[in-house]
């Protein structure tokens, strides 16, 4: 169907995803917006989505796909959840820089 | 490693290009909008890996649905200040440091691939490979459990989010009753005293 997916050897798909999960980890550290530091951790689930799906194709197994799916409904729950205390934190703070959110440390 | 897809090569620099642009962006909507052109490229890169289904499914969810709902939280929260003073000094140093070295260790595990189909032979991808059938057939079959419970979290997660973000008219009073922020907090023991 895709002919340039048959000359694709599986090493390269994953390499691109290691470097994206780091630049998305570099992203959690680094930033302090909290929409920002979120933003990253999406980009993280993405790069091993990425992972999971090359490697469905060297191994030519569906499951991996099947479990793509799966996390793609679950990055979609732990965005609503996690916009929806971005948004709380920010009424009862007033701000949304993660070092402000120390409340919880004792 | 012969035989390096230009095609792939083009999106996965652009991937690349964006996700960076993403965590430097100062103004916050700027980092949305990289976010939505990488979840686009990353469909275009599903496309490469024989997933389709999975490509639109990311183009309608991740592009579509979660960066709106990114924008408007953006547009909600107001003009947010870039931050850029460094509160724990040589934070940035030391996570550099641990990121050089995360990122060294899985691009060298990734660089050792996977093998290949365990059918052997050179793996020649069916046609209906990750098509919207193949997938159906696998998750209403084999996967029928899995995903009726991710429908269930779906729905929780959708309570959570509403009840969270829910907006509480509280009587003006109630400031008084509550001792955490009361005018005379100096009062109530301190943990640390």
């Amino acid at each position: 169907m895709i002919p340039l997916a048959a000359v694709l050897p599986p090493a390269q798909p994953l390499m691109l995803a290691a470097l994206l999960f780091t630049i998305g980890a570099a992203g959690v550290l680094l930033r302090r917006n909290i929409i920002i530091v979120l933003m990253s951790v999406e980009l993280m689930l993405n790069a091993v989505n990425i992972t999971l799906v090359a490697v469905s194709r060297a191994m030519l197994q569906l499951d991996g796909q099947v479990f793509v799916f799966f996390s793609l409904t679950i990055a979609a729950a732990e965005v609503a959840v996690g916009l929806a205390l971005v948004v709380a934190l920010h009424r009862s703070l007033g701000s949304s820089d993660v070092d402000d959110v120390s409340s919880l440390r004792g | 490693m012969s035989g390096l897809d230009p095609a792939f090569l083009i999106v996965g620099a652009l991937a690349i290009v964006t996700a960076v642009g993403m965590i430097l962006a100062k103004n916050v909507v700027h980092s949305a909008l990289f976010m939505v052109a990488h979840f686009g490229l990353t469909a275009v890169l599903y496309l490469l890996l024989s997933a389709p289904f999975l490509a639109a499914a990311q183009l309608i969810v991740y592009a579509g649905a979660i960066m709106v709902l990114v924008l408007f939280v953006v547009m909600l929260l107001g003009r947010q200040e870039a931050l850029l003073d460094e509160p724990i000094v040589g934070q940035r140093w030391l996570a550099l440091a641990a990121l050089g070295v995360l990122g060294a260790a899985l691009v060298r595990v990734a660089a050792l691939g996977v093998p290949a189909a365990p059918e052997g032979g050179t793996a020649v991808v069916p046609p209906a490979f990750g098509s919207p059938a193949a997938m159906g057939d696998a998750l209403y079959t084999q996967w029928v459990l899995p995903f009726e419970v991710v429908s269930l979290v779906l729905l929780v997660a959708m309570i959570g989010a509403v009840v969270i973000a829910h907006f509480q008219r509280r009587p003006r009073n109630e400031k008084a009753g509550n001792p955490a922020i009361a005018a005379d907090a100096t009062e109530i023991p301190s943990p640390r005293a």
